[in-house]
């Protein structure tokens, strides 16, 4: 029974939906809009549980002095004060610490995540580096083609010679663009198979138990 | 000098006199500037067909004077009569010739409407005549999405055709995809070296599909990681992802027989931030040296990220997307990467379950009969052009 309850809401709804796709009335809108409304009820219960999750992965590793140990006490500190901030800050009076919750927002959170994504450039170099080794026809290609649309991307290229942006795009617009839809063609259609599994219960994996 | 008198008295006067005149003299004095630019021939409105029943379509003809550059637009007015006020509803700049007005009220009164042709630079414009009555109504079926209605019937026949075949017990080839097979080897690698695995299920909801292949994925790799023994490390950035994994794993070993194995501690919350997420995932490669490492799902800018520090640290990395930006990242930095729709076959492939190899082998025919008609349309619309507009009007989902 624990499996089939969840089995015939999803066939249920999956057909309910599938249907409203090709509903444009009202009503079917109406539906449509409180499901996904649900959906925001349903995830916020869900935080409650991630946030029980944080702090026991945490206060655990605290407890076995697991190593780095003390990073932990700086995400339950850090945890405890945002959220502390966020919520007296709203209240009357307080603007103070809804200035601190801000001013901490702004100045140590947006920065680090900055400081994180910034790192993406030097890995795109070092992938870069791996990626354009001709050690095989189809790695030489790559080269050739990558080095063409760097050139044709920057005014360099046209001083060069006026045909390599022409020819950058041209890679971009016709084999590149072949390709990307060629992947997305599958992906359609792997995407309408995954949803059909589910809503027909053929693929139960979702259930916990791998598929049985 | 006593001649230019009275002549500068009179301008005086003049001048005065224009000053002190009322505004009523204006139209008389525009009315030839409205006379100038050509009304919108054509005005007719009807229901916006395939909606909700509160929009009604106005179309008419573009001015005769728009090629000559001078129309600014078109002003739509409204009218519940052909005698009442107009008033205005809408405004498209020249060059659009039809307009949905999306304010009237379902199964309401008759609305009238009519197009004020606005000139270029100057206050001109000039009316259309009224059009015809109309009333806005919801439907119940948009014609718009009949293509994708026999596109799923189709796709579902197929599906089922092949799902019964392997009821029966018909053998169905599945080509070998790399980095499933691959799969197996890396858990062994993992329980050899006594590291974990570390399982990335992406950074998206539970509503993406990738989310839901991932999570199939886990299933499987969660029942080997039980068998042999092998700590699973399962970080997560969306609340809802956490817990239908944590259910997933926890199944997963009761399966097979090692309920007391599981770590209620493998799955767990790391933050909703993007980066944040990144900065953790990262963290625990560097600290607990995981052996091998899953990213299986939707990625995005931290896809080169997570894969070049799991690169860094040796692991093997098994990566699988349906984001065609970030696959190349993953290609790259990692030992196998599962392309788009090897992705969503993950869990067949792994299970050899009978239903689900059918559902593949459908996938495969619809793949070949897209691509045929691909090669229909092409050829037609070489050998006849004039199709062309119409192979892409019923390829149109609205």
């Amino acid at each position: 029974m624990k499996r089939q309850i969840p089995l015939i809401i999803v066939l249920t709804l999956g057909i309910a939906f599938f249907i409203q796709f090709f509903i444009p009335s009202q009503v079917s809108t109406n539906i449509y809009q409180t499901t996904l409304q649900w959906e925001i009820v349903i995830s916020a219960f869900a935080i409650v549980l991630a946030i029980g999750s944080l702090i026991n992965h945490h206060m655990l590793k605290v407890k076995r002095r697991k190593p780095h140990w003390w990073n932990s006490i700086v995400t339950l500190i850090a945890m405890v004060v945002m959220a502390l901030l966020g919520i007296l800050g709203r209240a009357k009076g307080m603007g103070s610490l809804g200035n601190l919750y801000r001013t901490l927002f702004l100045y140590v959170q947006a920065p680090m995540d900055s400081a994180m994504f910034s790192i993406l450039a030097f890995y795109m170099a070092s992938a870069a580096y791996r990626a354009f080794r001709a050690r095989s026809q189809e790695a030489a290609l790559l080269l050739i083609s990558g080095f063409i649309i760097m050139l044709g991307v920057v005014p360099f290229g046209s001083l060069i010679w006026s045909k390599i942006p022409d020819i950058a795009e041209w890679i971009m617009m016709v084999p590149n663009m072949a390709a990307k839809r060629g992947i997305l063609f599958g992906v359609g259609l792997g995407m309408t198979a995954t949803s059909l599994k589910i809503v027909l219960g053929i693929e139960r994996s979702w259930l916990g138990g791998g598929g049985k | 000098m006593r001649q230019k008198i009275p002549g500068l008295l009179l301008v005086l006067l003049w001048a005065s006199l224009c000053l002190a005149l009322p505004a009523k003299q204006v139209p008389v004095t525009a009315q030839p500037v409205l006379a100038a630019i050509a009304p919108t021939p054509g005005v007719k409105a009807f229901d916006t067909p395939n909606d909700a029943g509160n929009a009604i379509t106005v179309a008419w003809q573009a001015s005769p004077d728009e090629a000559q550059g001078l129309v600014e637009g078109y002003e739509v007015l409204r009218s519940e009569s052909t005698d009442g006020a107009f008033s205005k509803v809408g405004y498209v700049p020249y060059g659009f010739t039809s307009f949905d007005d999306q304010e009237v009220p379902k199964n309401a009164s008759d609305y009238y409407y009519q197009v004020k042709t606005v000139g270029r630079g100057t206050a001109a414009f000039t009316l259309s005549i009224i059009s015809n009555p109309a009333q806005s109504k919801e439907q119940w079926f948009n014609t718009m999405r009949i293509n994708a209605l026999i596109s799923c019937i189709l796709f579902t026949l197929i599906v089922v055709i092949f799902i019964t075949r392997a009821k029966r017990g018909q053998s169905l080839f599945i080509r070998r995809i790399a980095g499933l097979a691959a799969v197996e080897e890396a858990v062994g690698r993992a329980t050899e070296m006594g590291r974990p695995i570390l399982y990335v299920p992406g950074l998206s909801s539970i509503a993406d599909v990738a989310t839901i292949a991932a999570l199939n994925i886990l299933g499987q790799v969660a029942k080997k990681a039980a068998e042999y023994d092998t700590p699973l490390l399962v970080p997560n950035r969306d609340p809802v992802v956490f817990t239908v994994a944590q259910e997933i794993v926890k199944s997963a070993y009761a399966e097979v027989g090692r309920p007391d194995a599981y770590n209620h501690d493998s799955v767990f919350y790391l933050t909703d931030s993007q980066m944040g997420f990144a900065s953790g995932v990262d963290g625990i490669m560097t600290r607990e040296k995981p052996a091998t490492n899953f990213f299986l799902g939707m990625f995005w800018a931290e896809s080169l990220i997570l894969a070049e520090t799991g690169a860094e640290t040796g692991a093997i990395q098994i990566a699988g997307t349906d984001a065609v930006n970030q696959l190349p990242f993953f290609i790259t930095a990692c030992d196998y990467t599962l392309i788009g729709e090897e992705l969503y076959a993950a869990s067949a492939y792994l299970s050899r379950e009978p239903m689900l190899l059918g559902t593949m082998k459908g996938q495969d025919w619809s793949k070949a009969i897209i691509v045929l008609l691909m090669l229909i349309g092409l050829a037609t619309a070489l050998i006849a052009p004039g199709t062309r507009d119409f192979i892409l009007k019923i390829l149109k989902v609205g």
